[in-house]
């Protein structure tokens, strides 16, 4: 039976194994200190990957079923403008997000750190590019990244750990129509091995990287999870926080719940949370007391509020010849030339170029209702002329855009569910139709005939959560300083996109990375 | 286009033994082989997973025989998906048995692809533990047509050598169309 109970004398308590918690329990156990982390989902077995790749494939199986998500557990509510569909953006367990992630890695542009002076609009956050710089390039290292120079990114000090991925064949057609247009391509930075690293295997072209990466190529946070209980650590799965117990100035233990239904109090010297963009302040504000009565760390009254996301900006369509689609989950080129463009009416976006247009041929062929000689027929005029564009967009943080608790609905240990109350804003719903327009044209000037466009009507989240635990050095303005404690508490750190002021258009995880590598030396310091 | 039992065995590297039902789907809560007259040996899975691939693989495909039985004997090797699997050929030699008199095996091809559009497996949608329908969509349709379309043979029909499922290395990607 496994042994969910509290460390004595712990240094450090983490809660969530996701990239962030994994890698400061690697980072603080390697320096020697006792750490517990404490994550709410299970360990998931590296055999079982095969079959989850194949639930990813059947189409009985939605995506939250991949990794096993449990819809009591998960409970949530979603009253925004705009529907969120959380429990497909997010997997509990050991290794986190990062499970079903895609695995794109770029650093944040300078300026994305100081929107409100270069921008005009939001927050200037309290640490800059060059602050964050070499944390970048340790979690480059860690994570192990793929890439090449952007010849539209920030300065770097080295190569990236590995080789960028060549480009994919559909890459050579769209760089024709880009040449004409004046567009540069450039490679992706990607968390997926180009070669062996780090006793992990090349990427082996599965092609299902969201929501599974059978080979292990992929980065997950179950690398630095093992390696931190390899030093020491205990990573205790199936652990649900629901409170963190505290005085006016520190948490004294965070009080979790096993399987069996059995409470347990873990007390450390230091906690970091590091749940996601959700849970963190959910957990805060399940933690309200007398001295804090609106949540936990929540003298700013900031706790949960300017919940961000990025959205999505897409178009696709089909040529009158093949276009090899599908072979791999992941791309190979992108765009990030009109980035730095944002100012306040446009947010900055990015361009991607897709490997995984149009429907993949297995999938299709397990629905309709034909099969033999009439099903691959329909396979073959439905597979192989496909193309497509998306992007990334900005959207700015607001204070109507939050994660609440839902006073009416509860989880099946009776605490109330995360109510998410995502709201968008004008100047992304403008950027998104700007990069749609840029999409019809690379896709004209390619002789596509266009067949869908994800705009300003259709738009989704890119499951990034962020915002929702802001950074600040005015105590009024955020719930985190530079160092990511939090001002209430003393022995609290968060790492997690939750400290994000702004969230910029790339995806968030190498941030989160070099944050969470950022926060372990802070702690180190004070401890 | 011939396949082998080397096809097979790619298809199962791709795939695994099968056991996506097993955690979180309780297949005990699934009526079982029990209904079926008597239980389903495995030879007879094999086979009646051969006449079916008769009729929902394309027709230019040869070696079905010797590519079906050994996907099957590696799917077999899973003792949950092996039970839904078992149950669902009982089930639909049932239905053979009762509406046709003899055992799918023994049926026309014609009359077997009669037999599971009847059946309600053409417009079913995949359920392992849902109606009868439902499973043989899954363990017997959607399972044969997932081990020929997640493999590179079945993929060269489509016209992808790498299709999604098969750890086929990341060459192809960058190939352009062989003209």
């Amino acid at each position: 039976m496994t042994d969910r109970s509290p460390v004595a004398e712990a240094d450090i308590c983490i809660v969530g194994a996701g990239p962030a918690g994994s890698l400061v329990a690697d980072r603080l156990s390697g320096a020697g200190y006792r750490v517990v982390v404490l994550d709410a989902g299970p360990r998931f077995d590296p055999a079982d990957r095969l079959e989850r790749q194949e639930r990813a494939i059947r189409p009985y199986y939605d995506r939250p079923d991949v990794w096993d998500g449990d819809p009591e557990r998960d409970a949530y509510s979603a009253t925004g403008e705009w529907f969120y569909p959380l429990n497909h953006a997010r997997v509990k367990g050991i290794g986190g997000s990062t499970l079903h992630w895609q695995g794109m890695v770029m650093r944040l542009h300078e300026a994305d750190f100081n929107s409100g002076s270069e921008r005009g609009v939001g927050p200037d956050w309290p640490i800059d590019y060059a602050d964050l710089r070499p944390y970048y390039a340790d979690a480059e290292d860690e994570l192990g990244v793929s890439g090449a120079d952007v010849p539209f990114g920030p300065p770097r000090e080295e190569p990236h750990p590995m080789g960028a991925f060549p480009p994919s064949y559909s890459d050579s057609l769209f760089a024709e129509a880009c040449d004409e247009l004046g567009i540069a391509m450039h490679p992706v930075p990607n968390a997926r091995n180009s070669e062996s690293y780090d006793g992990r295997s090349e990427c082996v072209g599965y092609g299902t990287c969201q929501p599974v990466c059978p080979s292990g190529a992929k980065y997950d946070g179950t690398v630095h999870a093992e390696a931190a209980e390899a030093q020491g650590a205990r990573v205790i799965d199936r652990a649900r926080v629901t409170e963190l117990e505290h005085g006016p100035n520190r948490i004294e233990a965070a009080v979790y719940v096993t399987p069996d239904g059995t409470e347990h109090r873990q007390e450390a010297d230091a906690f970091v949370l590091a749940a996601g963009g959700v849970e963190i302040p959910r957990l805060l504000l399940l933690s309200e007391s007398d001295h804090y009565p609106d949540g936990l760390a929540n003298s700013s009254g900031l706790v949960g509020r300017y919940f961000m996301d990025h959205l999505f900006a897409g178009a696709g369509g089909r040529l009158d010849e093949p276009t090899r689609q599908n072979h791999v989950g992941f791309l190979t080129s992108e765009s990030h030339q009109f980035y730095d463009d944002a100012d306040e009416e446009f947010a900055p976006f990015k361009l991607e170029f897709f490997n995984y247009a149009g429907p993949s041929p297995v999938e299709m062929a397990l629905t309709g209702d034909d099969w033999g000689d009439e099903q691959l027929e329909r396979l073959r005029e439905s597979y192989g002329t496909h193309v497509a564009l998306g992007g990334l967009v900005e959207q700015l943080p607001r204070e109507d855009s939050y994660i609440g608790l839902d006073p009416d609905r509860t989880d099946d240990l009776g605490n109330p569910v995360p109510d998410v109350h995502w709201n968008v804003g004008d100047r992304a719903l403008r950027t998104i139709e700007r990069v749609n327009e840029i999409q019809h044209e690379i896709l004209e000037a390619l002789g596509a005939d266009i067949r869908w466009t994800a705009g300003p009507e259709s738009t989704g989240p890119a499951y990034h959560h962020m915002g929702t635990t802001r950074m600040s050095a005015d105590p009024s303005e955020g719930v985190v300083d530079a160092n990511l404690r939090t001002h209430d508490l003393d022995n609290c750190w968060i790492a997690s996109s939750s400290v994000f002021p702004t969230g910029g258009a790339m995806n968030p995880t190498l941030t989160i990375a070099a944050l969470a590598l950022k926060a372990a030396d802070s702690i180190e310091a004070s401890l | 286009m011939e396949l082998t039992r080397r096809d097979a065995v790619a298809a199962l590297a791709a795939l695994g033994t099968g056991s996506a039902a097993a955690a979180g789907y309780h297949l005990s809560q699934r009526e079982s082989a029990d209904d079926a007259d008597e239980a389903i040996d495995d030879e007879r899975v094999r086979e009646t997973l051969v006449a079916a691939a008769e009729v929902v693989y394309p027709s230019d495909l040869d070696g079905i025989e010797a590519f079906v039985r050994r996907f099957a004997n590696g799917r077999l090797e899973d003792s949950a998906h092996a039970e839904g699997l078992r149950a669902a050929v009982a089930e639909l030699d049932d239905h053979a048995l009762s509406w046709y008199d003899g055992p799918f095996v023994d049926l026309s091809v014609d009359t077997r692809d009669s037999l599971l559009r009847e059946i309600g497996a053409d417009v079913a949608d995949e359920v392992p533990d849902g109606t009868t329908a439902e499973q043989i969509r899954y363990y017997v349709v959607n399972e044969l047509l997932l081990a020929l379309y997640s493999s590179p043979k079945g993929g060269e029909l489509v016209g992808i050598e790498n299709p999604q499922g098969h750890p086929g290395g990341t060459d192809s990607y960058q190939r352009g169309p062989q003209r």
